[in-house]
């Protein structure tokens, strides 16, 4: 940054930095195109699936909600207002690369393969939940808020050294940004060049503590300039303008230039959780209605229905799907072999030590 | 056979395991270039290469979980945190991720990861550089702690711990790194982690310990035996899972046990062997067990270090309450 005429002065500086630090769009609230130049080159079957994929998992919010209310669902973090941030994002990336989510980001690990009955038992908290089929390259949703961030730095580094043309993927929320992990993570990734893309979902609430009060920073995405690596805040509702940034982030990636941190700035629309998390104690009815404008389905909706691609029908057909398949998910999940001690004693140790040899065989009587 | 101190056997085991498999990497803070502020990974770097042998940022919370990351395309890390005080850095790593990885994936996924750390008091070192934490991690389901406290031991464990497919911990006394040194074998070897090793036979009470206790311990013994009596002393090695087998067969024998451990006196290792005994050998015991630990005060300012870490006299003074009772 050049000093200004008077001397340096950091404050212009920072300003600078601040201000250069724009919201990346491409379609506007009407689903009109803004920003043609930046265009990603998807064809017109790309663009309907990101539609139905996110009218799927639309549905399937709404159905884990309801399941939940029957007592039929455990934990589950609602998904509304975030399917451009969660679903556009991970269309960008390849079926060889990692995925790290957070505990908001069933979607992503189920369109990377992970079985919907296994996606219901995580949230019953059933261990085959977390067991994922071969060949799908994810860890389960991580609890701890930022933990994500420094193992992704590991996982890109450990593809880096093994010649991979992959990445590793993360993501976490506004709240997580202010986590020793969120900077140690996106630090340890750049110093190593590793392939990673950190995704933050800046939904603007951390349970109930908003947005202003995580940082000074007015942007989140400038946070990853002190990591001296590529930074993006973009419109976390729009698909496209996510395509676009997270697809690029990908080929530096594999390019060897290093991890990008993106911002992508949405809304929840439900509850933190539903454990009893109730929003008009934090948030005004008048927010949820502006953000309602934005919702990222309508406006992709309005892009595809002006091509001609989507239209009502369509819609209907992947929702009647969606429910159908989260009835049989289900039915699959009750299925599910009910856990044991003992079962649960032989996931501890690839070798069992001897205490856990004597407790075995003390609760194999038990059980027996 | 050569005559190495631990330092160099622990150097030596960590270049057998990254001949023997080339998926051991060797990473932490200073490891590279300088060879760990201890010297234990002097060389390595230089034979193996940049890219098996590395310096991190400084971050003990990332560098434990890299380790973790690093499993998931199948390298097996043995992380250095340059000294186990900092472990309060690194604890969600270790006792949050690695610990709980095999269990949380349904055992999908192992976890080969070895945790080196320097700890210990007696060495004038910072505040939070010496502090005994094994019981922190012993208290951890998921991991293994290993303290050898003999050259030959550390090579034979760590090598073992090396080749786990489970996460362990291996803690290494600072004053042990050059106090002394012994015929170390140059082939690979393993000793087994979770067997203690009996040091000295004796027949009038069991003295059970770890780490730079069991050299305490021993020189008690040598003492007592002037004064008749007669003590066997015990070297865990390995404090989760501790070894009871041993452990009972001598009580059996002396009928009297005294438990010595650096660590403060609550709820550590010294505890839970003293739990067990009593559960596993209660009729052979002529006397309660007895604990020789550090007091529960935070680890002292260094120029208190020698009247508070626990020492032979201790040892001696606890085994005549017990021969007494």
């Amino acid at each position: 940054m050049a000093p200004k005429k008077k001397g340096f002065d950091p404050v212009a500086q920072l300003n600078d930095i601040e201000e250069s630090f724009e919201l990346f769009q491409i379609l506007d609230e009407e689903g009109k195109i803004i920003n043609k130049n930046e265009m990603p080159d998807l064809s017109d079957d790309d663009l309907v699936e990101i539609m139905t994929r996110m009218v799927w998992t639309r549905v399937l919010d709404e159905r884990s909600t309801s399941l939940n209310r029957q007592g039929r669902l455990g934990f589950y973090a609602p998904t509304a207002g975030q399917e451009a941030s969660q679903i556009a994002s991970h269309y960008a990336i390849e079926k060889g690369d990692y995925v790290l989510p957070g505990y908001r980001d069933v979607p992503q690990l189920i369109w990377h393969g992970l079985p919907l009955y296994k996606a219901f038992l995580f949230s019953r908290g059933h261990f085959e939940g977390n067991k994922f089929p071969e060949g799908v390259n994810a860890l389960s949703p991580q609890i701890i808020i930022g933990a994500q961030f420094v193992q992704t730095a590991g996982v890109a580094l450990g593809l880096k050294k093994r010649e991979k043309e992959n990445v590793a993927i993360t993501y976490t929320g506004d709240g997580g940004t202010s986590q020793g992990d969120f900077y140690e993570g996106i630090n340890f990734a750049g110093a190593f060049k590793a392939p990673a893309i950190f995704v933050v979902q800046n939904n603007q609430y951390a349970i109930s503590t908003p947005r202003s009060l995580q940082t000074k920073a007015k942007t989140l995405a400038q946070k990853g300039v002190a990591a001296g690596i590529p930074s993006v805040q973009v419109d976390g509702m729009d698909a496209l303008a996510v395509y676009k940034v997270t697809k690029d982030a990908r080929e530096r990636a594999i390019k060897g230039e290093g991890p990008t941190l993106i911002e992508t700035v949405c809304y929840r629309f439900g509850a933190h959780t539903l454990s009893g998390d109730d929003p008009t104690r934090y948030r005004e009815e008048s927010e949820d209605d502006e953000w309602a404008k934005k919702d990222p389905v309508v406006r992709f909706r309005k892009f595809l229905e002006s091509k001609d691609l989507w239209n009502e029908e369509k819609e209907k057909e992947v929702m009647e799907r969606a429910r159908e398949e989260v009835k049989k998910a289900i039915k699959e999940a009750d299925k599910a072999t009910p856990q044991s001690i003992t079962g649960l004693i032989d996931l501890m140790y690839d070798e069992n030590p001897s205490n856990i040899k004597e407790q075995y065989e003390y609760y194999k009587g038990k059980e027996s | 056979m050569a005559e190495l101190t631990m330092i160099q056997a622990i150097t030596e085991a960590m270049k057998t395991e990254l001949k023997n498999d080339e998926d051991v990497l060797v990473f932490g803070e200073d490891v590279g270039v300088n060879g760990g502020v201890f010297l234990a990974t002097q060389g390595l770097q230089k034979e193996f290469g940049v890219d098996r042998v590395f310096d991190t940022p400084l971050a003990e919370s990332a560098i434990a979980s890299l380790g973790l990351g690093l499993t998931l395309e199948g390298y097996r890390p043995v992380i250095e945190i340059q000294f186990f005080g900092f472990l309060f850095e690194a604890m969600d790593g270790i006792a949050g991720q690695i610990a709980r990885h095999r269990y949380r994936s349904g055992a999908s996924k192992s976890t080969p990861i070895v945790v080196r750390a320097p700890f210990g008091g007696g060495v004038n070192t910072p505040e939070l550089h010496a502090d005994s934490l094994e019981g922190l991690m012993a208290q951890t389901p998921g991991l293994r702690v290993v303290i050898p406290s003999t050259p030959t031991d550390a090579k034979g464990l760590l090598i073992s711990a090396i080749r786990s497919n489970d996460p362990v911990i291996f803690l290494e006394h600072m004053k042990l790194y050059r106090s002394f040194r012994e015929e170390v074998p140059e082939e690979d070897y393993e000793v087994e982690i979770g067997k203690a090793s009996v040091k000295r036979e004796g027949t009038d009470v069991t003295l059970i310990s770890y780490g730079a206790m069991v050299h305490e311990a021993i020189a008690a013994a040598e003492a007592l035996e002037k004064e008749d009596i007669s003590a066997e002393v015990i070297d865990l090695r390995t404090v989760s899972p501790v070894d009871y087998d041993t452990l009972v067969t001598s009580v059996e024998k002396t009928n009297r046990a005294v438990v010595i451990q650096e660590a403060q006196h609550q709820a550590g290792v010294g505890g839970q062997v003293t739990a067990e005994l009593q559960e596993r050998a209660i009729l052979s015991l002529e006397a309660p067990i007895m604990r020789v630990s550090a007091p529960d005060t935070v680890y002292p300012f260094t120029a208190a270090e020698k009247v508070w870490l626990p020492n032979k006299d201790d040892i001696i003074e606890k085994v005549k309450d017990v021969i007494n009772f």
